[in-house]
């Protein structure tokens, strides 16, 4: 022991003085590195295209999601991002109780399709108890209903040239000093067809309260929360989403989450 | 005992003893692999401990009780007559942990938040970019324990070197005491503590941390439904990971205080360049055993 004692002095003193001024400064140029388009982050974010590419393979097409029990309904869902929405057009709709709302679909599809409630309720249904996965780490168990987004996808007959269907919603989620926008986001085509990606407008055996998306959400049921838009109008069918918004897919993957949210 | 070893002047060398001899002790994939973890860990920890943020509580079950309590823990700060304070509650025992935990940043300019700007990448609030760096370090720690087990079997250092014995057991106690008094022998071989940290780290630590990493993922958990069954359902996965997390941070710590109490440029240059400076051979005592 006594013969390390003044190397280990002096090695304490240097490397804490050491540890800490690297931890300083690489804490701060890491931080500056990691804004979207930086290329350090450019370079880590290559590995949520691994984990889709892996997801993918193990998870296949088909593969579902745990579904539960009545049991397992605890609680109400919980609501998170937008859960009123302040739109005018939005409330508009909300007043006549969603007699005058339609869903389009649109984009790159045969037949481009406008329907009401009443025509997506009238056809085949979905019922299913599923856990709710937010970004944020918490989980909710619901009971939603709701018609396959395959059967919608059907109708419309998509181009083969499609690749992702993008949904466009009412509520708007951000002011900025460009306008207001309003919620957006993609999924491809193999979660849009998954049996379980459904149009809710059922949750626990009721009509879906405006809180959780009143009259339209989509359910993805393999992906976190930010991946199921609510408060939905339009469906549009792309090949590509590098023009739309910031370029990356959605409102949240344009501020910084990853397109795929799988994980 | 190992004192007859150690009972030379006090001016005898540190750096050139006479009867000691250095010995490659780290094969290269050892070395690799250490500092691979070690450089991925810190990474992981500090965003971990960002996404940990955004949602400060961790529950017990299949789902986070918002209209029933299944919260464990939970990091907060609320307004009392002192000002905002943070807390910590712990299985409903709730203590003051402003300027750390719940409540901390520069005088004047403190913000609720679980974990300090010091402990998170980066360290501002940002869930996304903390997940980014979180997901690239998952892989590179995952493939690195892969890497770690191939090379170990194949060039026999978990055999060798890691796989529990029964003269283990026996020396347990011993091994303890020698702990206690920080009394430490440097041998080739690990002693009985070293191989259960580190086995307990490398077979235990981090193929749960992967394991209940993986489960809360929704579309993992399309392919291995089994796994949070087994587990007590995502948020229970959760709290283990969170709960492995202070056991890797406790690791460390004494991973560190054992490295700087038995002689730290002598360990570190064993773990960088492979070679060790073993403790002359004890000649009084128990001559076919290892000096531990």
């Amino acid at each position: 022991m006594a013969k390390f004692q003044i190397s280990r002095r002096k090695f304490l003193t240097a490397s804490s003085l050491g540890l800490s001024g690297i931890m300083l400064s690489g804490c701060d140029a890491f931080d500056s590195g990691l804004g979207i388009g930086g290329g350090l982050r450019s370079f880590l974010e290559n590995a949520n295209g691994l984990t889709w590419r892996a997801q993918r393979l193990l998870a296949g097409r088909d593969a579902l999601a745990p579904e539960f029990t009545e049991a397992d309904i605890r609680q109400p869902q919980r609501p998170n991002g937008v859960t009123a929405p302040d739109d005018d057009t939005y409330k508009g709709l909300l007043a006549n109780n969603f007699a005058d709302w339609r869903l389009e679909v649109t984009g790159l599809v045969e037949k481009p399709l406008s329907l009401t409630r009443e025509q997506l309720q009238n056809m085949p249904s979905r019922t299913q108890i599923t856990r709710h996965d937010c970004v944020e780490g918490w989980s909710c168990i619901a009971k939603w209903t709701g018609t396959p987004l395959s059967l919608v996808l059907d109708q419309a007959v998509v181009k083969p040239q499609a690749r992702y269907v993008m949904f466009h919603c009412l509520d708007t989620i951000e002011q900025s000093l460009s306008g207001d926008i309003k919620y957006y986001g993609t999924i491809d085509l193999i979660d849009a067809r998954h049996p379980q990606t459904i149009l809710a407008y059922g949750l626990n055996g009721k009509p879906l309260p405006v809180e959780n998306g009143a009259p339209l959400r989509v359910r993805v049921e393999r992906q976190l929360g930010y991946k199921m838009p609510k408060y939905l109008y339009k469906i549009e069918l792309v090949d590509s989403f590098a023009n739309i918004g910031g370029g990356r897919g959605g409102y949240w993957e344009d501020n910084g989450y990853d397109w795929y949210g799988g994980i | 005992m190992e004192s007859v070893a150690r009972s030379q002047p006090a001016d005898a060398d540190a750096t050139t003893p006479k009867d000691t001899t250095l010995i490659y002790r780290q094969s290269r994939w050892t070395r690799l692999t250490h500092w691979l973890w070690a450089f991925s860990l810190f990474f992981m920890l500090l965003s971990g401990l960002q996404i940990f943020n955004a949602r400060p509580q961790l529950y017990i079950g299949k789902q986070s009780g918002f209209e029933f309590n299944n919260t464990i823990l939970q990091i907060g700060a609320e307004n009392t007559d002192n000002g905002p304070r943070g807390f910590t509650e712990i299985f409903g025992h709730r203590f003051d942990t402003t300027g750390v935990l719940g409540w901390s940043g520069p005088p004047g300019q403190e913000t609720p938040r679980a974990f300090p700007a010091w402990a998170t990448i980066p360290s501002y609030y940002d869930l996304g970019t903390a997940r980014v760096v979180h997901f690239f370090f998952a892989w590179v720690l995952s493939a690195t324990l892969l890497v770690w087990l191939v090379a170990g079997l194949i060039n026999g250092h978990i055999g060798r070197d890691l796989a529990p014995r029964l003269d283990d057991l026996r020396k347990l106690p011993h091994d303890i005491v020698d702990h206690a008094k920080l009394k430490f022998h440097h041998a080739r071989e690990y002693n009985t503590l070293q191989k259960m940290a580190y086995g307990g780290v490398l077979f235990v630590l981090l193929p749960l941390m992967i394991i209940t990493g993986l489960a809360m993922s929704p579309s993992m958990d399309s392919v291995l439904p089994w796994l949070n069954e087994i587990l007590g359902g995502r948020q229970t996965a959760r709290t283990i990971h969170f709960t492995v997390m202070v056991l890797l941070v406790l690791f460390f710590i004494i991973h560190m205080l054992m490295i700087l109490a038995a002689g730290p440029i002598n360990e570190l240059r064993s773990i960088i360049t492979g070679w060790y400076r073993t403790d002359p051979p004890e000649k009084h005592d128990q001559p076919t055993e290892r000096s531990a």
